[in-house]
């Protein structure tokens, strides 16, 4: 067992990657001598070298665009994008290339490549720095999407990503990356597995990435007050891993979904719709969502009002709890 | 000039003219202009070309008869896609029609080892990297989106987003200079990535990305650009204000216009090309200046959009007339030869015209195979109840 943080757990898991595989490369802007602005990368390019953490020209599409390329030569690419609201240049790249090139090409061609993003806001940055976008991406097929909350899963996570032959868009909380934790040494789940972090029996409160520690602090707080909830950090978002949501939802009977992201058309009316049509009988409540509004990201001055906290997620507790 | 403007003492009218002349379009080339290299004039006779003569020198007049094969073959098989598609078998076709020696030129001057990455139009790419055209008429009659295995002939899938594969294309290339495979001098280890795109494709930012990061990385690929006039109802002087060739120079690799209906010129332009890049010295730029003889692609009218005195003036520049009459006044085939690739030609087509015909359908079921690697819940949960849907058509006894 060591202790880190997030930051220095995916920068460990990718050293570790890179030590295992020669294939693995890094590609990305500032990712070299400076490490990533979040220094992720911190150190890498001294160890590996420029031609394996390849610091690129500031330009989104070409960063997956040319990943495309290396990993149809055979190469394992991991690319950083440095901000969410910085990856829509690669939008086309990512959702009409990379999640489908598999499929057209009848299984002949597979691009094992990560994608890494760091997600959410409450940094105070100035605007595209905060975006939640991960429903676009878990909206299309042929792309894995998961998202690490804690050291632990940030180590593992992002090499069981890298391992994996299909394209995975992996989500950091930047919020957390300096959120220290223990990490074991040998995975304690597959990629694709979520996670009950707490266990409880009068509610489940289901959330991934920054909005997991949230909603441990809620539980606390809830528990302070006799009211004992469950947690479920999703870890992967698709695919979705249902039963694990489903079975903790049967016991408690009631569920609320937390994310940042705005509620429309967010993962949370995906889990919603499924586990009113797979748990019906057992819910005592419609299963509530507590998300960003429905409103662009807005100054960061106002976050602190758009983000879900502690208080908005109990106040969607209580609302549960009186059905 | 700059001198007067830094000290303000031009006149405003000759600044006036000078920034007309500066944004004004690009001229009307027509015939690509002296600097475009030709080794064959339309009539057929071999111009000298210091610097590209070298490249055509070893071709014997076998291969010249092979080039000329090649042009006829691919022109059939287009011809026998055109029918098909208007006959309903397929649902839209892309044909290259006047694009031959742009696409056999370029595609046989690339070897076994090297990469190609296409649009949607390189039939003749295709054709010389030995890709079956059944392959290429199954993506436009939509039974699947390719069908081919683009390792197997180092023929990527055709890519539909326009400019997209370039990046595709520079990354491959990055990969290959990861692999140590450029600058070895050994002729069968040394490789090249060609990406092929259409000038409306140059306006594309991932086409002008793809160009910073060929260049930034030294990247052995070549920008094979046909120029053929037309994005589809858009003409250059809607694309572009400076030939297109000249573009390179201000991302800092090489750029030159091949006359793309000579397949002489464009296959010793190709391989000069591919040679710098296979022997480490980076990117270049061909424009193979062409003409589109038809249709963007079937489902387009170009008498809306261009007169039909334009295509007059390029059927005269013929790739395949040209070749022809150069092979007859030079003596290197004789009428027998001519005859023979007529006779191939109607075989092909027969032989596209039935495989096309009898191309099965892919079983409704296979839509969900091959989208991921790694068995997914929900794909194989919707696969279950696709088939329990279907099969309860068949217990009512119907369907």
């Amino acid at each position: 067992m060591a202790s880190m943080t997030i930051a220095k757990g995916i920068n460990n898991g990718l050293r570790a990657a890179m030590e295992r595989d020669p294939k693995v490369v890094l590609m990305g802007e500032d990712i070299g001598k400076l490490g990533g602005v979040f220094r992720v990368t911190d150190g890498l390019q001294k160890d590996f070298g420029e031609d394996r953490v390849i610091d690129t020209p500031l330009a989104e599409a070409g960063i997956v665009g040319t990943a495309i390329g290396m990993a149809l030569r055979g190469y394992r690419p991991v690319v950083e994008i440095q901000f969410d609201g910085f990856i829509y240049p690669a939008f086309d790249h990512i959702v009409s290339q990379v999640a489908k090139m598999r499929a057209r090409s009848l299984g002949k061609i597979t691009l094992p490549m990560v994608i890494r993003i760091p997600v959410g806001g409450g940094i105070g940055a100035v605007e595209h720095h905060s975006e939640s976008n991960e429903a676009y991406f878990a909206h299309t097929a042929g792309l894995k999407v998961v998202c690490c909350s804690n050291a632990e899963d940030a180590y593992w996570m992002i090499q069981q990503a890298i391992e994996s032959d299909d394209p995975v868009l992996f989500y950091e909380p930047k919020r957390r990356y300096w959120d220290k934790g223990e990490v074991a040494d040998v995975a304690q789940r597959g990629l694709l597995e979520a996670n009950v972090v707490r266990e409880g029996t009068d509610a489940t409160l289901i959330a991934y990435g920054p909005m997991v520690k949230t909603c441990l602090q809620a539980a606390e707080a809830a528990a302070a007050e006799g009211k004992n909830l469950e947690v479920i950090d999703l870890r992967t978002l698709s695919p979705l891993d249902l039963d694990t949501v489903a079975a903790s939802v049967e016991k408690t009977g009631r569920a609320v979904v937390v994310h940042e992201a705005s509620t429309f058309l967010g993962m949370g009316a995906e889990i919603a719709a499924a586990l009113q049509q797979r748990c019906f009988y057992h819910l005592e409540a419609p299963v509530l969502r507590v998300g960003g509004y429905n409103l662009p990201y807005p100054p960061s001055k106002l976050e602190e009002e758009f983000l879900p906290d502690l208080d908005r997620v109990l106040d969607a507790v209580d609302r549960s709890l009186a059905f | 000039m700059s001198d007067n403007a830094v000290a303000g003492a031009t006149s405003v009218e000759h600044e006036d003219e000078v920034l007309a002349e500066l944004t004004a379009p690009v001229p009307e080339v027509g015939d690509g202009g002296p600097e475009m290299v030709q080794l064959l004039t339309p009539e057929g006779q071999r111009v000298e070309n210091t610097e590209y003569d070298e490249y055509v020198k070893d071709l014997s007049d076998e291969d010249l008869r092979g080039f000329y094969r090649d042009l006829v073959l691919i022109r059939r098989v287009d011809a026998e896609a055109t029918a098909l598609q208007r006959q309903g078998e397929l649902g839209i076709w892309a044909s290259l029609l006047g694009q031959e020696a742009a696409q056999v030129g370029s595609g046989r001057a690339m070897r076994p080892q090297d990469y190609a990455f296409p649009t949607y139009r390189e039939h003749g790419v295709a054709w010389c990297r030995g890709v079956n055209p059944l392959n290429l008429l199954g993506l436009f009659r939509g039974v699947n989106h390719g069908g081919w295995d683009p390792n197997e002939k180092n023929f990527h899938l055709y890519t539909i987003v326009i400019g997209a594969q370039t990046l595709h294309a520079t990354g491959y290339a990055m990969g290959i200079q990861r692999d140590g495979d450029v600058g070895t001098g050994d002729p069968e280890r040394d490789a090249a990535v060609i990406a092929y795109f259409g000038d409306g494709a140059t306006a594309q930012g991932d086409v002008n990305e793809s160009f910073v990061y060929a260049a930034v990385n030294n990247a052995p690929v070549v920008f094979f650009c046909q120029n053929n006039q037309w994005a589809i109802s858009e003409p250059n002087e809607r694309q572009t204000r400076i030939p297109l060739y000249q573009r390179a120079r201000g991302f800092g690799f090489p750029g030159v216009r091949v006359d793309g209906n000579d397949v002489l010129a464009v296959y010793a332009v190709t391989q000069q090309a591919l040679n710098a890049a296979r022997s480490g010295n980076g990117p270049t730029f061909v424009e193979a200046y062409t003409y589109r003889m038809g249709a963007h692609t079937t489902s387009d009218d170009p008498t809306k959009y261009r007169v039909s005195a334009e295509v007059e003036v390029w059927k005269h520049r013929d790739p395949i007339e040209r070749l022809k009459s150069y092979l007859v006044h030079t003596q290197k085939a004789d009428q027998a030869f001519f005859d023979a690739v007529e006779v191939e030609g109607d075989e092909l087509a027969v032989a596209v015209r039935e495989g096309c015909l009898s191309m099965p359908d892919p079983t409704p079921e296979s839509m969900f195979d091959h989208i991921y690697v790694e068995e997914h819940p929900v794909v194989e949960a919707e696969r279950k109840e696709f088939a329990a849907y279907h099969a309860g058509f068949t217990q009512e006894g119907g369907h």
